[in-house]
């Protein structure tokens, strides 16, 4: 594969996935994640100590999530959790734009997470009956948890869309920068298609529309508006097309390794 | 043959020499690190134990409280440890995610010793012909009362849905006013 002129020895030790169902793992554990250390930049700058430890928490959630969905998709392999995460670079990384975006002000945060909360709900609502047992017992487990950051970001988006004139502001400004991003959560390709079709993986159409309802209803209650009609959908996360924000969270996120090779979590 | 009270299935082997204690107990009476007043047995992670008296070795499957616990690898060491010391020879500690954990798996003496600490254990839920079923994201989710583990007092608050370990979250009693751990119950919405 070329990635230009210098090669990175770091990243040579991976290999790409080999079935189907693990490159879908790969995606949904990539967003995990990337998301996950998006959160855990908070700590020491979130707002009040309840909310770092919120967040902190949320992304200890993501993590975990991370780490089961990233060994699985390394079975074939014979790649672990951490070999897939700390030894790809930006071009083998599969998750959503939306996850890698770089922190705003803590509206942002807020509004991220419940565009990706109320769907990764949805996601693991329909997994929960994935014809893949194991699958499916991760998305019911998953579940019980993604509920709470869910509840979490909703009830922030109505107190700050519903607040003072500076948060409703920040807060419709996060909406109207993070909505774009959203369609990509909702694509589908010819994987998806067929492991849909198979009962493996969660219809996108389907999730969409019990996405659309529960965010537009909470956005309601915030005061925030309709969501914004928009044609420019930005997407290429899971082709591993990426913006330039996420190769500077993974330099960070894989300076430990990089420096002590070998290293696990 | 061990079985969990929760229905799980162990396959057992037959022969047990003297100096192997009985694997399941040993497993059971393993302190939880974060909250070591209540042993691992108490908290339902243990979702089985398979015994294998002639080769002297056990496979214990653990379903964690929550995915990220930090607390997890640690309780997988403990076992690890706990059962090597206890006579057996090769020790096998793997997660599974199903049945999920929930917390009506902490048993009536885990409740006890976790109220003992000042944690309020979950409350009892699920009256008879409610199934609990996710909460819209709207914000009146409904979940049941959690009563003060200090001064009894039924009515409490919720100060934050995220505490100090994954599985606990802070709240406040009204009557007597102090704050206080809980373990996290799952929403339910009852119709």
């Amino acid at each position: 594969m070329n990635r230009g002129l210098a090669q990175d020895t770091h990243t040579q030790g991976f290999r790409p996935v080999e079935k189907p169902v693990e490159e879908y793992a790969l995606r949904l554990g990539d967003d995990a994640l990337v998301l996950s250390h998006r959160l855990t930049e908070w700590l020491t700058r979130a707002p009040d100590l309840e909310e770092e430890v919120a967040l902190a928490n949320i992304a200890l959630d993501l993590l975990g999530q991370a780490r089961f969905l990233l060994g699985f998709a390394g079975q074939s392999t014979a790649q672990d959790e951490n070999l897939l995460a700390f030894r790809r670079g930006e071009r083998d990384y599969r998750n959503a734009l939306i996850t890698e975006l770089p922190n705003g002000d803590f509206g942002h945060t807020v509004i991220r997470l419940l565009f990706f909360s109320v769907y990764q709900r949805a996601l693991y609502r329909a997994l929960a009956g994935s014809a893949d047992t194991a699958l499916a017992a991760f998305a019911g487990k998953a579940l019980t948890e993604v509920e709470y950051h869910v509840e979490y970001a909703a009830g922030w988006a109505v107190r700050l869309g519903d607040g003072t004139e500076e948060s409703h502001d920040r807060a419709a400004a996060a909406v109207a920068q993070l909505w774009p991003y959203t369609a990509e959560l909702f694509s589908s390709d010819e994987l998806v298609g067929a492991l849909a079709a198979e009962g493996v993986a969660a219809d996108p159409a389907v999730l969409h529309a019990e996405w659309s309802e529960q965010v537009e209803s909470v956005l309601a209650r915030a005061t925030l508006g309709v969501a914004p009609t928009t044609t420019w959908r930005p997407g290429g996360g899971r082709r591993g097309l990426h913006t330039e924000a996420l190769g500077y969270l993974l330099a960070e996120m894989q300076s430990v390794h990089r420096a002590h090779p070998g290293a696990a979590w | 043959m061990h079985e969990d009270e929760h229905g799980l299935e162990g396959r057992g082997g037959d022969a047990r020499s003297a100096q192997q204690l009985d694997a399941r107990a040993v497993v059971c009476a393993v302190p939880d690190p974060e909250l070591p007043y209540v042993t691992l047995g108490d908290l339902g992670v243990v979702a089985a134990v398979h015994e294998d008296g002639y080769t002297r070795s056990v496979r214990v499957e653990l379903t964690p409280t929550y995915l990220g616990c930090p607390a997890t690898e640690v309780i997988q060491r403990d076992v690890e440890n706990a059962l090597l010391d206890a006579g057996w020879r090769s020790v096998a500690v793997v997660l599974r995610f199903d049945p999920p954990w929930t917390p009506e798996r902490i048993s009536a003496t885990g409740r006890a010793k976790l109220a003992a600490e000042g944690v309020a254990p979950p409350p009892r839920m699920r009256p008879a012909g409610h199934t609990p079923v996710p909460v819209f994201v709207e914000l009146g989710g409904v979940r049941a009362e959690v009563p003060c583990p200090r001064c009894g007092a039924a009515q409490t608050e919720r100060l934050s849905a995220f505490g100090p370990a994954p599985c606990q979250e802070l709240r406040r009693c009204t009557a007597c006013l102090e704050p206080f751990p809980a373990i996290k119950s799952s929403p339910v919405r009852l119709r």
